[in-house]
């Protein structure tokens, strides 16, 4: 245990012209970490590269997870190698969630989405519904062949504003927007433009009322599994090489440290450890942005090295 | 379909709430879910079952009441808390926002602060060398340092433990205990209702802080009395029995003590191996949310279910010698705080308090005695001390 995920794609299909779906499952069957909408995964593709893929399945399902790829042409390879080489059966890691987006309560919502920002914006609009509360749907997208998840949005009637742009243009966002107030919330993801229009048009808005999330390509990150580096326990006064089958968890208390843990999944942060030198790969879903870029501390169930040699206060 | 065993016995009885170990065994080696006569629920007693029950919050839920009362169908005596007694979606807000008010790194501005403030208590108590350790450290500490960390005004305070404990025994059977708390409670709620408000909380504590979070719109303003109510009962009862548990635990195992005064930075451990070793917490119901079945038992929708947290900290199945109180031990993993969603959202703050007031004593006591008779407090939920006399030697 500890560590990452282990997951299994078991399904795979086209939900859209150039976006795939995948349900990926725990090898063995096992109940996956929790989420809530908004959430996305760290995978580690089959080929290596580490990319973030919203959560758009249903967490009343503790057995699978759901994301859906769209192909991006200009890219590094990862959308392109999910859409042409992954297959189902075919294994592969991930974080534990991770939340940058959270839904927050409200009397309603205006959801606003931009051809795949459409992801994270599922199950908040599943969740909405759920709670009987009032929300609409704004979805732009190329054109409708284009639009994934037309279908399962198609039961909900005129709370769902599908814009295809080749026939309608762009959103007509000033049109819709609720007024500045904590009546409605706004939740928006999608391409930069369309958030950029966004901001500007609720320049003025109360702190809160309108959450965004772009899907910015983060710098590549290694495949952290497959080098093994060096941990040195200040404390402890003992140097430890923690190898990619092994958490940092386990090794340092393998040689004399005792750090406590408990849901050996990076959400409990039971197992915080102070970093004194080096910069963690952070794997939990514990630490903020700006948390994570201070680089003082590291959950070792999860975490690992992103500078080859770390020093802990341990 | 196996037969299902089935216990005549009241767990929440005089005899059992003195000492509960006998018939948590019997309830282990019963089966791995026994039928409970005297309240209708199903009980677990083994780790692996109150383990996977924890975390299955889409099968069993909180939001019908962690207590016997079931609020499908009874009123529940209080607005029933956002976070134990809610489930996903509505206790997705209030949690993310208590995780960060209490998190790890938040706690890091408080760590010198209360560190001082151990020693400066343990400097007072050890000016004799027989004193309660319930009062004078297991209240005292979390009494000196807890609410004026949430922000409370000082007076009244006195109010905050008989509140917890009725609380506490508010999520057993309507027994003579409840009935005792009944009359004050009025008043008491009445109380702890407001200090919830935000211009009665000083501006940089942790209640200052949950407003803020309405104020950015994480939460809603009704929200958050009701998140700061959580604190205010979760917070307090729980830490003065979980300090007077390795308290206690330290006085009956003298070469312990010393491994820790070797090793002060084992203070963490000592206090996670005492929460399993004592669990402070001993229960919490579910109910079932379909007919779910728990090792070829089923388990009608709609029927409690009863998880024995302190039966499961000493299942020998999952620990070795598991009644034995050892700082080699790795207590990782125990369910003293709970697994999974609902896990203890203050953990972090009881750890900080524990290792403070740990560290304080292991810096000036040699040896720690009990030095007469230790009586116990009977509670529904909480495994508690009325009085711990202890003796001191000191360093
Ligand atoms: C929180 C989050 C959630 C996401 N959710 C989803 C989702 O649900 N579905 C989905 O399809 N995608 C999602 N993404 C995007 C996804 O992680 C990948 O970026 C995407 O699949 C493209 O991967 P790629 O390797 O094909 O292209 P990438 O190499 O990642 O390139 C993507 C685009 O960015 C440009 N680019 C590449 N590197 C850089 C750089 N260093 N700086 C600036 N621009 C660069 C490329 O030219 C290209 O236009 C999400 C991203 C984040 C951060
Ligand atoms: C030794 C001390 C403590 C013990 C043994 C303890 C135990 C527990 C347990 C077992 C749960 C899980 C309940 C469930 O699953 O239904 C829990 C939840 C909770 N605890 Fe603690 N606790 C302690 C200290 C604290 C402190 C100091 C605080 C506040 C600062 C706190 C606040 C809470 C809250 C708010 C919840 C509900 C979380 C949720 O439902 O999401 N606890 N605690
Ligand atoms: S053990 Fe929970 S965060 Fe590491």
């Amino acid at each position: 245990m500890g560590d990452l995920i282990d997951l299994v794609v078991t399904e795979k299909s086209a939900v859209a012209h150039g976006v795939t779906a995948l349900t990926l499952r725990h090898p063995e069957g096992r109940r996956l970490p929790d989420w809530s909408p908004g959430a996305h995964l760290d995978l580690v593709l089959p080929n290596g590269m580490v990319r973030q893929y919203s959560l758009c399945g249903d967490r009343w399902d503790s057995g699978s997870y759901r994301v859906a790829v769209l192909r991006e042409p200009s890219g590094r390879g990862g959308s392109a190698f999910v859409h042409d080489r992954l297959r189902c059966g075919d294994r592969m890691a991930a974080s534990a969630p991770r939340n940058n987006f959270r839904l927050a309560p409200a009397p309603s919502y205006l959801f606003i989405a931009g051809g795949i920002g459409i992801t994270p914006l599922l199950p908040m609009i599943h969740q909405a519904a759920l709670l009987g509360v009032g929300w609409h749907l704004l979805y732009g997208g190329r054109n409708l062949g284009s639009m994934a998840f037309r279908d399962e949005l198609a039961g909900h009637g005129d709370r769902v504003t599908v814009v295809p742009q080749d026939e309608l243009g762009l959103l007509d966002l000033p049109a819709h927007l609720p007024p500045p107030g904590p009546d409605t919330q706004i939740y928006c993801c999608g391409p930069a433009p369309l958030l950029e229009a966004l901001q500007r048009l609720t320049a003025g808005y109360p702190a809160g009322q309108v959450r965004t999330e772009r899907f910015v390509p983060a710098a590549e990150t290694s495949a952290a599994r497959d080098e093994p580096f060096e941990v040195e326990l200040r404390r402890t006064g003992v140097t430890v090489v923690v190898t990619p089958r092994q958490s940092v968890l386990d090794a340092i208390n393998a040689v004399g440290a005792t750090v406590l843990s408990s849901c050996r999944q990076g959400t409990c942060g039971t197992c915080e450890t102070a970093v004194i030198e080096g910069r963690p790969e952070h794997r939990d879903s514990i630490l903020d942005d700006s948390e994570r870029a201070a680089a003082d501390c590291l959950f070792p169930c999860v975490s690992r090295s992103g500078s080859g040699r770390l020093v802990l206060d341990a | 379909m196996l037969t299902l065993p089935v216990s005549e016995v009241d767990p929440f009885s005089p005899e059992v709430l003195e000492d509960p170990l006998p018939f948590q065994r019997q309830l282990r080696e019963a089966g791995p879910v026994v039928h409970l006569s005297s309240c209708d629920a199903y009980a677990l007693g083994r780790y692996e079952q109150v383990h996977a029950v924890l975390r299955d919050w889409q099968g069993f839920q909180s939001a019908a009441g962690v207590g016997l009362s079931n609020f499908r169908w009874e009123k529940p005596w209080r607005p029933p808390s956002l976070l134990l007694e809610a489930d996903p979606p509505h206790h997705d807000a209030p949690r993310a926002v208590l995780e960060k008010v209490l998190g790890p790194r938040a706690l890091r501005k408080l760590h010198q602060a209360w560190f001082a403030d151990a020693e400066g208590l343990v400097d007072e108590v050890l000016a004799e060398r027989e004193f309660d350790a319930i009062t004078r450290l297991a209240q005292a500490f979390p009494l000196r340092v807890f609410p004026d960390a949430v922000g409370i005004p000082v007076e009244g305070r006195e109010n905050l433990l008989p509140y917890g404990d009725h609380l506490f025994n508010a999520f057993g059977p309507h027994n003579d205990l409840v009935a005792r708390g009944t009359e004050g409670i009025g008043a008491l709620s009445t109380w702890v209702d407001a200090q919830c408000a935000r211009d009665v909380l000083s501006g940089n504590g942790f209640g200052a802080a949950i407003w803020a979070a309405a104020d950015r719109g994480d939460i809603t303003g009704e929200q958050a009395p009701l998140v700061v109510r959580s604190l205010l009962s979760a917070g307090v009862d729980t830490t003065v029995h979980g300090l007077a548990a390795v308290l206690y635990a330290f006085a009956t195992h003298p070469d312990q003590w010393q491994r820790l005064r070797a090793d002060p930075a084992l203070a963490k451990v000592a206090f996670d191996e005492a929460v399993r070793w004592e669990s402070p917490v001993q229960t919490f119901f579910r109910t079932a949310t379909a007919d779910v079945e728990i090792a070829g038992v089923t388990v009608p929708e709609g029927k409690k279910v009863l998880m024995f947290l302190g039966a499961a900290n000493r299942d020998p199945r999952r620990w070795h010698d598991p009644d034995v109180f050892d700082l080699a031990r790795d207590p990782s993993g125990h369910v003293g705080f709970g697994m999974g969603l609902h896990q203890c959202v203050g953990q972090h703050v009881a750890r900080l308090e524990a290792s403070a007031l740990l560290t304080a004593l292991a810096k000036r006591v040699d040896r720690i005695e009990i030095a007469g008779p230790a009586k116990r407090h009977h509670n529904n939920t909480l495994r508690a001390w009325e009085s711990l006399p202890l003796r001191v030697r000191l360093a």
